[in-house]
């Protein structure tokens, strides 16, 4: 009805442009970082990754290759190679002093203040020769250059390889499983007593377990930690297991309550008609009913113990073998917080996981929303 | 590789020992109380009072050690000396009262209470009310809800991205500065700005917490009745008439609870600043206070004091929710 009455087309363009902006602004972000993590070391840090697509100019400054590699050509001494790297580009304008760093045009000569002379041409190519050999510090060349846009896997394959993020996906793998596994089983059985089974005392425990979903997790760290170093887990995978089961728990059993509470009760009283044993209508009828309720929980508890950070560092510690991708990032952060192609790349693939598991599993995780809200 | 195992192991032991557990006791309670013979009525009840507790066993011992015992401990704690060995009294909030970088904290937490909730629903509900009336509406809502699945910590290496500074003569790379000198303007160090720096931190957790609310919202916006609508069209309502006048009143409760729920995050709010600025410049919020005591200034004292005040915000609405869900069971 609404539409047929709202439908003019000056409205309906206008509401396409807003969700067209609205969308824009919320995946540009993420979309920048993306681009970044496939770019070129030198071009990510002198562009724009909107400017990905087009070649950029860029200011080199470049030592020339090592006075051992120079060669003697009859009377004089020679130092050659590319000052461009091996996907190449043009050289726009080149100098010899930082003063005046684009001096010369390419191809031309230029003189030192040693006696050598120096060339650059269009293509990277540079040729120092002297009358005597060279020694001690090779000069250096200043250059403009144009450089195509690169793309490349390397930063992924640094990152996983050579900077631990490899070792560090495993871990987050083990903290989360266990973590989303253990507390679903666990809440599902009190869900259950809290919905379907009379006794007294029930209504306390369920306004606590929705009193207990608002808790700061700040407040439970400090007794914990000293709880689990008394019991010798302090910076176990056993710990974090159990921290996570438990800080999880209240929002499980609230959602799963609510789940099985709106199952229909005719099911579960003819079944109890039928001699059905409290443990047999769980097992047989209410767990498989509850099979939506219990993914949604399951995807939550994935999410946020794959992107926790808290947690991670209080209960687990910094060796190579207990630090998880959160943590490797918090620390790339504040070590290398210049080095963009590393954060980017190691950013991307801690954040892949959770976004496939986001958009294959989304319906589950907009009805767990709506359940687990407290209205 | 190994420790994959052995979390694997885990979990499998895990499984076949909660089940044990459930399975095994129900096992025993029958054998006590067997619901067969002579006293089968009373044998049955009985059994019926003991067996919620063995389902539920489990799940409270683990609450009430990871959730109520630490509460009690906290305060303890918080009357305490750095380490816990003597009674201090009051002193770590008398300090906590005097403290520069406390009362900072309170005033940035208090902005962020402002500003975050508020920001986050207005565009949850405009986005919601929008993508329900396109074709695309479904693919537009599942974009700006896809931050939900990024960590905060993720989420802050690509803001810090788009707020990146290179400094004069150079090409800024960061997308906000390079869009300021688009249309004239200078760039800045938006991280290290005071006061306005706080607002650069909560744009990540609104972007991120949008999508939550428009997912909430778009569900009550259809849930409200049709009459209504057609009522107001049959009166000549314009559209935004009747989204204002007409459909917001009907779901204040649910943006009642959109807000309280971002209100909770944004009081717990810790990774962001941690990652972002560290609580500098002027950007200290409670829970990285909280965590700069526990870890860099080893006083469980005054970061136990600490976790209390968060807790102390916090309760109101947690009194709120209590209120709410009792009435509903009834």
């Amino acid at each position: 009805m609404e539409n047929i009455a709202g439908t003019r087309s000056g409205l309906v363009w206008s509401v396409n442009l807003a969700v067209l902006a609205l969308v824009l602004l919320w995946t540009i972000p993420t979309f920048g970082l993306l681009v970044s993590s496939f770019r070129d070391r030198d071009q990510l840090t002198t562009s724009g990754w909107w400017q990905a697509m087009f070649s950029s100019a860029q200011n080199i400054v470049f030592r020339a290759a090592a006075v051992e590699t120079q060669r003697q050509n009859g009377a004089q001494w020679v130092i050659a190679g590319s000052v461009l790297g091996p996907a190449g580009g043009e050289v726009k304008a080149w100098g010899i002093s930082s003063k005046d760093p684009t001096a010369f045009a390419p191809g031309a000569m230029a003189t030192m203040a040693d006696g050598s002379s120096a060339t650059v041409a269009v293509d990277g190519a540079y040729r120092l020769s002297a009358g005597k050999a060279f020694e001690g510090r090779s000069p250096r060349l200043f250059v403009t250059a144009v450089t195509p846009p690169r793309f490349t896997l390397d930063n992924y394959r640094k990152v996983l390889f050579a900077q631990g993020l490899g070792r560090s996906f495993l871990n987050t793998m083990t903290v989360t499983i266990p973590a989303t596994v253990i507390p679903i089983l666990i809440a599902a059985f009190a869900a259950f007593a809290l919905a379907w089974m009379e006794f007294p005392g029930r209504a306390l425990i369920i306004a606590t377990v929705v009193g207990l979903l608002v808790v700061p997790l700040q407040l439970a760290l400090i007794p914990l930690l000293k709880l689990h170093n008394q019991l010798g887990i302090g910076k176990e995978y056993l710990g974090i297991w159990l921290a996570h089961s438990g800080f999880g728990l209240p929002l499980a059993i609230y959602l799963l309550r609510n789940y099985m509470v709106g199952l229909p009760r005719e099911i579960i009283e003819s079944a109890r008609v039928d001699g059905a044993t409290d443990f047999q209508i769980f097992v047989r009828i209410v767990l498989p009913l509850s099979f939506p309720a219990l993914a949604s929980f399951a995807i939550f508890q994935f999410l946020w113990t794959w992107n926790d950070l808290l947690v991670a560092i209080v209960f687990l510690g910094n060796s190579a073998d207990q630090l998880v991708m959160t943590g490797v990032l918090k620390e790339l952060l504040g070590s290398k917080g210049g080095e963009w192609e590393i954060l980017a790349a190691s950013a991307f693939v801690s954040i892949s996981v959770p976004l496939v598991v986001f958009f294959a599993m989304q319906k589950y995780l907009v009805r767990g929303l709506l359940a687990g809200s407290v209205k | 590789m190994q420790q994959l195992v052995t979390a694997s192991a885990t979990i499998v032991i895990g499984v076949f020992g909660c089940v044990g557990y459930f399975f095994a006791s129900n096992l025993i309670l029958d054998a006590i109380f067997p619901p067969r013979g002579p006293n089968a009525g009373r044998n049955i009840s009985r059994a019926a009072g003991v067996r919620p507790w063995l389902f539920l066993g489990p799940a409270l011992i683990l609450l009430s050690v990871y959730l109520v015992y630490p509460v009690f401990v906290s305060i303890w704690l918080s009357l305490r000396d750095s380490t816990g060995a003597r009674f201090v009294g009051a002193a770590n909030y008398t300090w906590l009262v005097n403290d520069v970088k406390f009362r900072e904290s309170m005033v940035n937490n208090f902005l962020w209470l402002l500003f975050v909730p508020a920001a986050a629903t207005f565009f949850g509900l405009i986005a919601a009310a929008l993508t329900d009336r396109i074709r695309w509406g479904n693919l537009a809502k599942s974009m700006i809800f896809m931050p939900m699945a990024i960590s905060f910590i993720g989420a802050s290496v690509i803001w810090k991205f788009i707020y990146d500074y290179r400094g004069e003569g150079q090409a800024e790379i960061g997308l906000l500065n390079a869009v300021v000198e688009f249309f004239g303007g200078t760039a800045q160090t938006w991280l290290t700005l005071p006061f306005w720096n706080n607002f650069m931190l909560m744009a990540v957790l609104v972007w991120i917490q949008t999508g939550f609310a428009m997912v909430i919202l778009s569900a009550a916006l259809r849930g409200i009745p049709e009459e209504t609508i057609e009522a107001a069209i049959l009166d000549g309502a314009s559209p935004l008439q009747i989204f204002t006048r007409i459909k917001v009143p009907q779901i204040w409760g649910t943006i009642a609870v959109v807000w309280t729920t971002i209100t909770i995050l944004v009081l717990k709010v810790f990774d962001i600043v941690l990652a972002m600025t560290n609580g500098q410049w002027g950007s200290q919020v409670l829970a990285n206070l909280m965590f700069d005591w526990m870890f860099r200034g080893n006083d469980t004292g005054r970061a136990s004091a600490i976790a209390l005040v968060i807790m102390l915000l916090v309760t109101p609405i947690m009194v709120w929710n209590i209120r709410n869900a009792r009435r509903e069971m009834r």
